[in-house]
């Protein structure tokens, strides 16, 4: 496997290899249910979570739907502060912005905080090719990277790995990036975790320029946010002299008063924590703390394309908790890899095709990789209604239409040679030949009724139940009841 | 910023274009949030408060210490020969008299003049905080004069943070920041550091402070 997405077979072809993968399908499985049930208990102690969620929404439709007026007072706040800001339209922009940054400071390394942002424009492929070495500094990140890898969820980007992978990865390739393994390595969490400490800090105490992304950007104070857990992101935000830190667009939030909310959601909704270990807040440079240069790059590559989209846009509330990833059947089966970008999941489904558009054979088969099942939108904490946006993308892959392209309005025709109904029929033979992932999003369902709502998700199940109560879910589903009888007359009990 | 100048021209156009359904007249402040969440999740004493903050805090493996004003010079000597430790730093601004009782401990101010390896080499850090919320088990340090630069509660492996109770307790996220000052470096900390990486179990220690030992001072009088 190599670091990049380019020329990657499309989701049902990679997904059908994947779901092959028994190793690959064990350690997904065990993950996702892990963290999905703890995330049930946290999100329970929140008595106001249906209000948290809704205002969370609200916060980012407002944001949204006045980006430019907030973009404006962000870049006013941040230069204010003494930082730099600076606009990509694109991938390519944002990099050679970087690139630029860091040749100006004499380095030619550079350590990095996790970031989406950067994964999306492939940074550190751009840097190497400029002579930089981009050092990935959360563990999973670095295991994905001395792996020569991809990572394949949003929060856990190595969690198709097992730790006795992961120790042959530390063991083999740590020499060839820095400090090696220690001797004798076990395959115990504990001692990798104290592996890539001693591995990376011999790498934060002599950094000089630090990379990163942000949470959130708040446009009244120009302040950032950044969560983590490892203490990794709070050594790259502070220790070096310079920090570039590339954002979406999106990632806007008003005020400083709204943070209330998404500190609230995101932890709890991401790793099922009350909060996450380190949350680190600057506004520009502060004297004697932290690092003396701030440049904050603010990246488009295809966001004011996705906010075109009246029904899309909607994509563009999400925080990156990843929740959507771990109740996903689909997901669960066909693992990160398969979706063929760095969002993958239900959210990558609906937000990959928007910032990419839909015409190549990968990205028109995302909407597709899906049951709409609908567990993806009960669990967002900005409730993205994902199988909406879905269905709406597969119309326009289906029968083309208008969309919004690197900023130029155009048309599209219906895919190809009609290769998105190939690819569509066989994402759904592929999910009708996995019964399983049919299951679990049953009994996810009935586990959750008590948080449906009255109507359905999705354009057409909503018109229908425009004049219609959507019918109450059982208690049970037929399968459970099924099995639970066939138990019962196993041992003998009642016929 | 200068060479990038048409391409934010470009993207603010594009967002304009973009958002041509939303009406010209419309302000942001017309697109309703409604606030309607608790402020507070459960009504609570002062010391329910603090207790409950202490369970949190102990929840994410950080070690809670409960004392009075008179105890805390004690406890925070104790803390240190606990953790063996030789080499201490401390923030300029930090009262003399929580040292009181420290000995066999040579204590550097951090006053700024640390570099990172000089940090590196140092066992244990002591801090105040700004204000810690009991809802989450997070205490909040803001680089005030009792804290310090941002490194010096990251590079040491043992972090002591005295808190103030009940003063310096809240309840919540929501009561947490009209208490702080966006315009200084913030630092939020739930426990020590910890990864959930590898087959998610959750290992403390990855390069924050792998022990954090939180000190509740409150009051002779309202103890």
């Amino acid at each position: 496997m190599s670091g990049t997405y380019l020329g990657l077979p499309s989701f049902p072809r990679a997904a059908a290899e994947s779901t092959r993968d028994t190793q690959l399908r064990a350690n997904l499985t065990h993950a996702t249910h892990t963290i999905r049930d703890k995330r049930a208990v946290a999100i329970g102690e929140l008595a106001d979570w249906p209000q948290l969620r809704a205002a969370g929404a609200q916060v980012k439709d407002r944001t949204l739907r006045h980006l430019d007026h907030y973009l404006l007072q962000l870049e006013a706040a941040v230069t204010e502060a003494g930082g730099t800001v600076h606009w990509a339209a694109d991938a390519e922009e944002a990099n050679r912005i970087v690139a630029r940054l860091v040749h100006a400071t004499g380095e030619s390394e550079v350590v990095k905080v996790k970031s989406m942002a950067t994964q999306e424009t492939g940074l550190n492929e751009a840097l190497a090719a400029e002579g930089i070495a981009a050092y990935e500094t959360d563990l999973a990140e670095l295991i994905v990277q001395l792996g020569d890898d991809r990572p394949s969820h949003i929060l856990v980007p190595a969690i198709h790995k097992n730790r006795t992978e992961i120790r042959d990865i530390f063991r083999t390739r740590m020499a060839d990036w820095g400090r090696p393994a220690p001797e004798g390595l076990s395959d115990s969490p504990a001692e990798l975790a104290e592996a890539a400490r001693l591995h990376l800090r011999e790498k934060f105490l002599r950094a000089k320029v630090g990379v990163s992304g942000a949470n959130f950007m708040v446009a009244e104070t120009g302040t950032m946010v950044v969560v983590e857990s490892e203490g990794n992101g709070r050594m790259c935000l502070t220790l070096p002299e310079t920090l570039i830190s590339v954002v979406g667009i999106e990632k806007i939030v008003p005020t400083w008063r709204d943070l209330e909310i998404y500190l609230q959601t995101l932890p709890r909704s991401s790793t099922a924590e009350r909060m996450n270990p380190y949350t680190s807040m600057w506004t520009g440079t502060s004297d004697g703390d932290g690092p003396k240069v701030f440049h904050l790059v603010l990246l488009d590559n295809g966001r004011t394309d996705t906010l075109a989209d009246t029904v899309g846009r909607q994509a563009l509330r999400c925080i990156r908790c990843s929740a959507c990833l771990n109740v996903c059947p689909v997901y669960e089966r066909a693992g990160g890899h398969a979706y063929g970008s760095p969002y993958p999941g239900p959210i990558g489904a609906i937000l990959t095709p928007q910032l990419r558009g839909t015409d190549n054979e990968l990205n028109a088969s995302l909407p597709y990789a899906s049951s709409l099942c609908g567990a993806c939108y009960t669990v967002c904490p900005v409730a993205i209604d994902i199988p909406e946006v879905l269905v709406h993308l597969r119309e326009r892959v289906v029968q083309g239409g208008p969309v919004t392209l690197r900023g130029t309005r155009t048309t599209i025709k219906p895919a190809r040679g009609h290769a998105a109904e190939r690819a569509a029929m066989r994402v759904g033979s592929w999910t009708l030949d996995h019964p399983a992932a049919w299951h679990t999003a049953q009994r996810l369902a009935l586990r959750t009724r008590r948080l449906h709502p009255e109507r359905a998700p999705g354009r057409t199940a909503r018109a229908w139940t425009d004049s219609r109560e959507l019918p109450a879910l059982p208690e049970q589903s037929f399968r459970d009841w099924w099995r639970q009888r066939r138990k019962t007359r196993e041992n003998g009990g009642d016929q | 910023m200068t060479d990038t100048s048409g391409s934010r021209a470009e993207i603010l156009r594009r967002i304009r274009q973009a958002l041509t359904d939303v009406p010209a007249e419309e302000t942001p402040g017309d697109v309703p949030v409604a606030r309607d969440y608790l402020r507070v999740h459960a009504p609570r004493s002062p010391r329910e408060r603090t207790d409950l903050l202490a369970a949190h805090l102990t929840d994410y493996r950080a070690h809670v210490h409960r004392t009075e004003e008179a105890g805390l010079p004690g406890t925070v000597a104790r803390l240190l020969a606990e953790h063996g430790t030789r080499r201490a730093v401390v923030p300029a601004g930090l009262p003399g008299a929580w040292l009181a009782e420290v000995s066999g401990v040579e204590v550097v101010s951090g006053g700024g003049g640390l570099t990172a390896g000089e940090l590196d080499a140092v066992d244990s850090v002591i801090t105040g905080c700004a204000l810690a919320v009991a809802e989450t088990g997070t205490i909040v340090l803001d680089a005030g004069p009792d804290q310090g630069q941002r490194r010096i509660t990251l590079i040491p492996d043992h972090h002591i943070c005295v808190v103030r109770a009940p003063e310096q307790v809240v309840d919540s996220v929501p009561q947490a920041l009209p208490r702080l000052d966006p315009a200084r470096p913030l630092t939020w900390i739930s426990g020590p550091s910890a990864t959930s990486d590898i087959e998610l179990d959750r290992v403390e220690g990855v390069h924050g402070p792998r022990t954090l030992d939180v000190v509740i001072v409150t009051a002779q009088s309202s103890a």
